[in-house]
């Protein structure tokens, strides 16, 4: 096959490629510059497009012996991951803006372009495993090692493109073993460290990075009973299950940790409360995205909602008009609207889709589009 | 590199001796340098003496746009406009902006016209209006990306009626047309050795004798005060032998690869919708090596990739240093629309090309560039089936 694999400067990505051309795959290395405005060096673990990681991906694939070139996606990324990251900040949402990457850039642009060029298939150095089932078709699953799982982030892409797709280190048990390849194989990437943060914030700094593109726009914090407990800069900059940041002035009134419940961008106010308000018992999503065929439900499955969060137990049902309703087990806080939900069956994806509200027991503790207040 | 060069440059490897030392060893370094000196000077039109040797094109560009600014600044204060073409090489462009950013220089961009040729009209009128506060003046012999052959003795006839110094980045043109900087009447003159069939890392820069340029490295004071550090007497030996040869056979080569090139456009318009020369139609107006097109709807990097894995080696332009391809300066300065000049390629032709290398492109192109402009509508959001 015709494979292009993308570089990113990093380890994972040039191990997968590694193993591509081993496969005996004709591979082509492409490094995405998402960035206009490109830092020389990395600092730490922070960022992804630097100056600095173009010339690891190159020098990945003089090691690999393969083709490379640099595309420009950053008008791409800006149009769509930076600006719906600022969009559902600015809404109340909490994004996660690496699932639109997959979504928008790399499963997406990135794809396109391949596919229009000539290539079979993108390979990239994400943590997931594709499953070929009896019937042929292709399945998202977790990878070998629970810790380094990236299927949460790669559920968004949908069966088409998971058939276009490879992930040659879904099965490596740990990311230790993927340095040591990387080291035997000679590839100087081996000991460069992780990337953690949103690549598009340098400094790691989001709550900056939301004042400096959206501005400040002060408003109040209050609790549950609609008291004034303090001040912000900008509702934007708060999401649900927050606690670091609060400032508030004085202590809640039973001296217990207060914790941000609901954003409401409208009325720009931040509701905060007790950790025990922020237990949900039905999450609310749509634009439901399936890898296996939609029934009504109800179906029994595991959810997850953050990119290192645990799985819950859950029954899922599929609304008239395509949302899920989903009844979860105990033990789920602070999910916000924006957020990915990705449901399984064991480790096997069977779907996503993005939470528009929560409740809590009976009653709705969120939406509060028109600035309703939390219950 | 021709061979003859490459000879030289193995063979004055393994010489040992600093031309700056007076013993032995030293002086016979000096001589090889010397008679490089005297020879590329006889190549260009100039004496030895007007040259400077430096470590390329690059390095003598900022020597040039940086000492003379400098120099006549200190003569004159009021003498601070930086004038230069906006389709200058990045190697002028750069220093002239640094030199409004951070040395108080002044920087007017001179425009061209749709053919990426200098508006002699809007040098005059710069000159009339504020003739007396330029500091210098740096338009290139020919554009490296479009090819196009530069006004410069209107350029020198109206920088000498208002006492203004004059630099030509002659890069491109050595070895392609003729160039004498006696008879040019430039006060100075850029020439890099790799671009004639000689080594990386050594060029020169043509100084008018007594011309006045402030250094820009200082050191132990070689080339005239002007560029201190040790001569390197194998580049420059070669890069004699290569300015010899490129000379000399400068005619014959050029009439090979021009008619090659003539064949390439007539061959390539014809057989690729949508593709539009770029530079001027008329050839003896442009390099005789460059062919540059547009092709509107492709991407630079899609056409690169699929003409490098048909074997074929082109180029989009200048690339950024993390080799991003970025729409080129020239075309948007040549007021080509950004979209479509995402879509270029230059094609050089050099002294290995033949008339079968024609053929080979002609075969693949138009498949390339099909299939380029279906992958350029994906990027931009059209769905393709996957």
């Amino acid at each position: 096959m015709r494979v292009l694999a993308a570089l990113s400067g990093g380890v994972d990505s040039a191990v997968a490629a590694a193993r591509a051309v081993d496969a005996g795959h004709d591979v082509v290395g492409v490094h995405m510059a998402l960035s206009r405005t490109r830092d020389q060096f990395r600092t730490g673990s922070r960022g992804c497009c630097s100056i600095e990681d173009a010339g690891d991906a190159r020098r990945a694939a003089d090691v690999l012996g393969i083709p490379y070139y640099v595309w420009d996606l950053s008008e791409r990324f800006e149009e769509t991951v930076v600006a719906d990251f600022l969009a559902e900040y600015e809404a109340g949402r909490t994004p996660n803006p690496c699932v639109r990457c997959n979504e928008h850039i790399k499963f997406s642009a990135l794809l396109d372009k391949a596919v229009a060029l000539g290539f079979d298939a993108v390979c990239t150095g994400h943590y997931a495993r594709i499953e070929v089932d009896a019937d042929g078709s292709r399945a998202l699953h977790r990878s070998a090692d629970p810790a380094k799982d990236q299927s949460y982030v790669l559920a968004v892409m949908g069966p088409e493109r998971l058939a276009r797709s490879m992930f040659p280190l879904g099965d490596v048990p740990s990311k230790e073993q993927t340095r040591a390849e990387a080291a035997a194989r000679g590839l100087s990437v081996s000991a460069k460290p992780d990337s953690y943060d949103i690549c598009f914030v340098a400094d790691g700094d989001t709550q900056g990075f939301l004042r400096s593109r959206l501005g400040e726009r002060p408003g109040e914090i209050v609790d549950t009973a609609g008291e004034v407990v303090g001040t912000h800069d900008g509702a934007y900059a708060y999401t649900v299950g927050q606690r670091r940041g609060l400032a508030l002035g004085r202590p809640a009134p039973d001296g217990k940790p207060r914790y941000v419940l609901a954003v409401e961008p409208v009325r720009n106010r931040v509701v905060v409360g007790p950790a025990d308000e922020l237990e949900v018992a039905v999450v609310e999503a749509d634009r439901a995205v399936w890898f296996t065929p939609v029934t009504r439900g109800p179906l029994a499955c595991a959810v997850q909602v953050r990119a290192h969060g645990a799985p819950v137990e859950a029954t899922a049902s599929v609304l008239d008009d395509g949302s899920l309703s989903v009844a979860v087990g105990p033990g789920l806080r602070g999910v916000a609207p924006g957020q990915s939900l990705v449901l399984y069956a064991g480790t096997r994806v069977l779907g996503q889709a993005t939470v528009t509200g929560t409740r809590r027991g009976a009653s709705p503790v969120r939406p509060a589009p028109a600035g309703g207040r939390a219950s | 590199m021709v061979p003859e060069a490459a000879r030289v440059l193995a063979d004055q490897l393994f010489r040992t001796g600093n031309p700056s030392s007076l013993h032995a060893s030293g002086r016979a370094a000096r001589r090889v340098v010397e008679e490089s000196r005297e020879r590329t000077a006889a190549a260009l039109g100039a004496r030895p003496s007007e040259v400077v040797w430096t470590a390329g094109g690059t390095e003598a560009d900022n020597l040039a746009v940086k000492g003379l600014f400098w120099s006549r600044r200190a003569q004159d204060p009021s003498r601070r406009r930086i004038l230069v073409s906006a389709a200058e090489h990045h190697a002028v462009l750069d220093p002239a902006f640094w030199m409004a950013e951070h040395a108080g220089a002044e920087l007017v961009l001179l425009p061209v016209d749709a053919d990426g040729v200098l508006v002699v009209d809007a040098l005059r009128r710069e000159l009339e209006a504020h003739g007396d506060q330029a500091a210098l003046i740096s338009v290139m012999w020919a554009n490296n990306e479009v090819g196009a052959l530069q006004p410069l003795d209107d350029v020198v006839a109206l920088a000498r009626r208002f006492g203004v110094p004059v630099h030509a980045d002659a890069v491109q043109a050595v070895g392609q047309v003729p160039v004498d900087f006696a008879a040019s009447g430039l006060d100075a003159l850029t020439v890099s050795a790799h671009k004639l069939g000689g080594p990386g890392g050594v060029g020169a820069l043509l100084a008018r004798r007594g011309l006045d340029l402030t250094p820009v490295l200082h050191g132990g004071g070689q080339e005239r005060g002007v560029r201190s550090g040790t001569l390197d007497a194998p580049l420059i030996a070669s890069f004699g032998v290569a300015a010899d040869l490129a000379v000399t056979g400068r005619a014959e080569h050029a009439a090979r690869v021009g008619a090659l090139r003539d064949d390439l456009v007539a061959r390539v318009l014809a057989a690729v919708p949508g593709a539009v020369l770029r530079g001027p139609a008329d050839t003896a107006r442009r390099l005789p090596a460059n062919a540059h097109f547009t092709f509107a709807g492709c991407e630079g990097d899609s056409l690169l990739y699929l003409l490098d894995s048909a074997g074929v080696e082109a180029s989009t332009g200048s690339a950024c240093q993390a080799g991003v391809p970025r729409p080129s300066h020239v075309l948007l300065a040549m007021g080509v629309d950004e979209d479509v000049a995402r879509g270029a390629l230059r094609f050089s032709l050099g002294r290995t090309s033949t008339a079968a290398d024609v053929e080979a492109l002609l075969t693949v192109l138009p498949g390339v560039v099909e299939r380029a402009r279906a992958a350029g509508l994906a990027g931009r959001g059209t769905a393709v089936p996957v």
